[in-house]
């Protein structure tokens, strides 16, 4: 009995023990607790909201881009998708067949949708089609019962409505790249489109607008569950441009088939009211990606529709480039209206022989029948009175040889040569003959049409230093600088120009026009594309026509209208277009005859 | 037999049931209706699937545990060997024959439902050493040959549970059984002993791991470890009580649990749930709950002369607190999450009528206080 009290004694003993080991047990959870849930609760409360909240960002509607009246020339056009949610149908194979019937599905889309379903979660939407018509739309929706888990997705898609006749002014967007990557949110959400050249690209950020975000409660497999906050951004501003498009069809037309840019300004503001490079091509076709065959297709084109020929492409000014020295030795008063020179057709310089393009010669003549015939030997001889330096400081003034930047890409400042800058890049020194040859606008003289157009517009405009500009401007411009060059000299080149249009021996003489009283000015400029060499210059030089297209000589017209009041400034550059006089001018003379027709303000 | 009569007490049903302590059921029917409450919002607020089963298990059972409680008491003393054989007999079924359920053997199918030996061992065990120890003189307790049969017995079950393997109830075993060995005053230096061995053990029993054991260990040490794979359960477990706070997120408002961050959170991780939908101060109303039934467990004990039947009140009883021990260690990352769940309030057939047939032992024992000091007096 005593031993069964004693056991039961120390049952009790080490009954209390194991008592103390729970409370032990107790207070060790309840400390536990507190430092989960109070201590460190702050901690956890953000790991849990990064668990459930999943942020997403709303995509602006870019800004549309209106032409100078009003007109829309880039938009979001609405795309309706059709979309398939898996989960949400019953019998997936059936729903797809259904929608075949409906909507034609080629053999490539189906087996992707096929993929797609089976790639993603169920209650992933899987894109069935895209770019539905409504006739699609509203034949899914009245078979909709037909159709369950089929959606009708709504998204923006930019369209440029006048398809290849803005490609080099607006450019287009395309989806964002790597090396386009920046810190914004908005380029990583998906399908996010951004300006990739032109306009689009340069006012990039103004027309992208304020990006903004909704927060959503997901769960676990990141399905949403509910919105619990939004912020709505802000949409893109929209932008108007200067060009018209009216003109700006009508200046595309006028190249036909032909290759090469022009650019027309008002001369007083400097607004540039078209701007055209052709061939051009569809930047409809970038927005979704641009297809392999496309691209190929546009990038082995030999008329290279890429290149915005306007502002990226240089040439030589040929004959057009007679006005700046021309003004240039008016200026220095190394020539006065005149002053004569004997052209026999021929000079010698140093021991190489210039050529007049007119072998035969066109006599003594002044500074005005030297345009209006576009005389060589005249701007031989000016040229090396001058010295190149007296003429590159002119073309500055003018313009020339510096940047113009209207926000395209790849925009070039053409060159224009100076005794300096031939020491410094050919480490040679300026001969006469290097003279002679950038007195015709040949050698190393370069520009580009906008440059062209707005050299044109600072002479006919009476001297002022307008600057060409894309962008509408709300308020109107402070005026621009008069530049140091007097009226009578402006005026000599402006009736040699005049001359040259209207004079019944002018180069240009074809291309005149008479639009109520309205007359155009010009300058034809014809430049050679490879050298001619002695030999074939002996055997007697091949009509220009007859080579190949590659090898035919540029076409230059800068023209002006009307004559006596000078509104409108156009260059006209047709690549391999053989004559300045034959195929530029009257390019320029349609133009113009456009502008003053439609008396764009 | 004589003595068995009780000239105090009345030992009809009748006079059974009264004396049944109401405090205890009362906190009983508490915890599962908790339970019952935590299920329904596991379920986004929902009966279906586990909450109405829940409460139907519940009352099924509390009905066990009457049936249970108003048997003889002597009834425990006479079949507790066979029930423990019984028990072994089952489990070594399991483990030839199992049903093959959760990648472990666990269940013998009887078409209708599924028994899970092991739960029964947890009652056959205390049963088989409260009566061992009830024959054994204090000396004999103290040598080192009167406790090699219970040991043997004890870790047979064990080694057979580690074999379906279920760690988890494995590990309860044994320490409900060390804990009982502790109680009948088996000195502290074998236990030292046996500690120490255990240690030196360790990285043998570590080969004989599963794999997926092995992961839950090294997860337990370090849930960054591979916070996608085995240590998300952990890692998302603790933001839900971090983010749960002092008064939780509401009941139905546990986003951790809603969303689906939190797995398992209807079985070995309902009170995370539980602590995410009403904060600290609901954990330490559920711990306090616990804590009650506990202490009156305790009491019981104490108040029961006879040494089987106190013996067999606080095995039930440390198997009851390890339960709640394990089952909040692991949740709040103090132990590897080994699978064990928390009674009345998670979601699980078999452990639920388990429990209650050990609430209903632990009454009986409560209610037969003046029970002779050994069944084997005469």
């Amino acid at each position: 009995m005593n031993n069964k009290n004693e056991k039961l004694r120390i049952l009790g003993q080490r009954t209390i023990v194991l008592i103390l080991l729970n409370l032990l047990a107790f207070v060790v959870i309840i400390a536990r607790l507190y430092y989960l849930q109070v201590f460190e609760a702050d901690k956890y409360k953000v790991m849990s909201d990064e668990n459930r909240i999943s942020t997403r960002f709303l995509v602006p509607p870019r800004g549309t881009i209106y032409d100078r009246n009003g007109e829309v020339i880039a938009k979001n056009e609405q795309d309706f998708q059709a979309v398939l949610i898996a989960e949400q149908t019953p019998n997936i194979s059936e729903t797809l067949a259904h929608f075949k019937q409906l909507i034609s599905l080629t053999e490539d889309e189906e087996k992707k949708i096929n993929a797609e379903i089976l790639r993603h979660r169920r209650f992933i939407p899987i894109k069935l089609k895209s770019r539905l018509s409504w006739d699609d739309v509203s034949k899914l929706m009245l078979h909709a019962p037909d159709l369950p888990g089929v959606e009708i997705e709504e998204g923006l898609n930019r369209t440029y409505p006048f398809a290849d006749l803005y490609a080099h002014v607006l450019g287009y967007v395309g989806p964002v790249s790597d090396k386009d990557r920046k810190d914004s949110p908005l380029y990583m959400v998906p399908g996010f489109k951004i300006g990739k050249s032109g306009l689009e690209k340069s006012l990039d950020y103004k027309l992208q607008g304020q990006g903004g975000t909704v927060k959503l409660e997901v769960n676990a497999y990141g399905r949403v569950m509910k919105e619990i906050e939004r912020q709505s951004g802000s949409i893109g501003s929209s932008v108007q441009i200067t060009i018209d498009s009216r003109l700006q069809k009508a200046a595309y037309d006028a190249f036909g088939n032909n290759s090469g840019a022009a650019v027309v300004l008002d001369v007083h503001s400097g607004e540039i009211l078209a701007l055209i490079s052709a061939p051009s091509y569809d930047p409809n076709l970038f927005t979704n990606g641009i297809s392999y065959k496309h691209w190929n297709a546009l990038l082995n084109n030999e008329r290279t529709p890429l290149i915005n020929k306007a502002v990226s492409g240089q040439y030589s000014p040929g004959s057009t480039f007679k006005i700046v020295v021309a003004l240039a030795a008016l200026e220095a008063k190394a020539i006065n209206a005149d002053t004569r020179y004997y052209c026999s057709g021929g000079m010698d310089i140093g021991a190489t022989r210039f050529h007049c393009w007119k072998h035969v010669g066109h006599g003594a003549l002044n500074v005005i029948e030297a345009l209006k015939y576009s005389c060589d030997i005249f701007f031989y001889e000016t040229a090396i009175r001058i010295g190149i330096d007296k003429i590159h400081d002119m073309a500055l003034q003018l313009g020339l040889g510096q940047p113009l930047n209207i926000g395209l890409d790849n925009q070039k400042n053409g060159l224009i040569p100076s005794e300096q800058w031939k020491k410094n890049t050919k480490d040679a020194v300026w001969t006469k003959g290097d003279s002679a040859n950038s007195g015709i606008g040949q050698g190393y003289v370069l520009i580009t049409p906008l440059h062209l157009a707005t050299m044109l517009a600072r002479v006919v405009n009476g001297g002022y230093a307008v600057m060409p500009t894309l962008i509408k401007q709300k308020q109107s411009l402070k005026p621009f600088k008069k530049l140091n060059i007097s009226k009578h000299s402006i005026d000599i080149v402006k009736q040699g120009m005049y001359e040259v249009v209207n004079a019944i021996d002018g180069t240009a003489h074809k291309a005149k026009f008479n639009l109520d009283g309205m007359r155009m000015g010009g300058k034809t400029g014809t430049t050679q594309v490879r050298r001619i060499s002695m030999k074939e210059r002996k055997a007697g030089i091949i009509s220009d026509s007859k080579l190949p297209w590659r090898l035919r000589n540029h076409a230059l017209f800068i023209g002006f209208a009307p004559a006596d009041n000078p509104r409108y400034a156009v260059a006209v550059v047709v690549e391999h277009g053989s004559s300045g006089s034959g195929v530029a001018a009257p390019i320029a003379g349609k133009i113009l005859q456009e502008a003053l027709k439609l008396n764009i303000q | 037999m004589s003595e068995l009569n009780f000239s105090s007490t009345n030992n009809s049903l009748y006079g059974k049931f009264f004396r049944l302590s109401f405090t205890y059921i009362i906190l009983i029917v508490l915890l599962a209706l908790i339970g019952t409450m935590t299920l329904y919002s596991a379920a986004n607020g929902s009966w279906e699937p586990w909450a109405g089963k829940h409460l139907l298990r519940f009352g099924i059972s509390l009905l066990l545990m009457f049936g249970l409680a108003l048997i003889d008491v002597r009834h425990y003393y006479k079949f507790a060997y066979v029930f423990y054989f019984i028990s072994l007999l089952l489990l070594i079924v399991v483990e030839v024959s199992g049903h093959i359920g959760m990648g472990a053997q666990r269940w013998i199918n009887f078409g209708f439902f599924k028994l899970q030996p092991s739960e029964l061992m947890k009652i056959g065990l205390v049963l088989f050493i409260a009566r061992y120890f009830s024959a054994m003189t204090m000396q004999g307790i103290h040598a080192i040959r009167g406790i090699i049969i219970p040991t043997v017995f004890a870790l047979l079950p064990v080694v057979l549970i580690i074999l379906e393997p279920d760690l988890g109830t494995a590990m309860m075993l044994l320490f409900t059984a060390a804990l009982m060995f502790f109680a009948v005053g088996v000195q502290w230096w074998k236990f030292a002993l046996v500690g120490i061995l255990g240690l030196a053990a360790l990285p043998v029993a570590w080969n004989f791991l599963h794999e997926y054991q092995q992961n839950r260990v090294l997860t337990f040490l370090d849930p960054e470890r591979d916070p996608l794979g085995t240590g998300y359960h952990i890692i998302q477990s603790k933001i839900a009580f971090g983010s749960g706070g002092l008064f939780g997120k509401g009941f139905l408002h546990g986003t951790q649990t809603h969303l689906n961050f939190l797995p398992e959170k209807h079985t070995d991780f309902i009170f995370t749930m539980f602590s995410e939908e009403f904060g600290m101060v609901g954990g330490l109303i559920l711990l306090f709950v616990n804590l009650l039934i506990l202490a009156l467990g305790y009491l019981f004990a104490f108040r029961c002369r006879n040494y089987f039947a106190r013996l067999v009140i606080i095995g039930l009883n440390t198997n009851y607190f390890l339960y709640i021990f394990i089952n909040i260690s692991m949740v709040m990352g103090l132990l590897p999450v080994v699978g064990v769940p928390l009674p009345l309030i998670s979601y699980g057939g078999t452990v639920m009528f388990s429990i209650m047939a050990s609430f209903g032992i632990i009454l009986c024992m409560s209610i037969n206080p003046n029970t002779p000091n050994s069944f084997d007096d005469d």
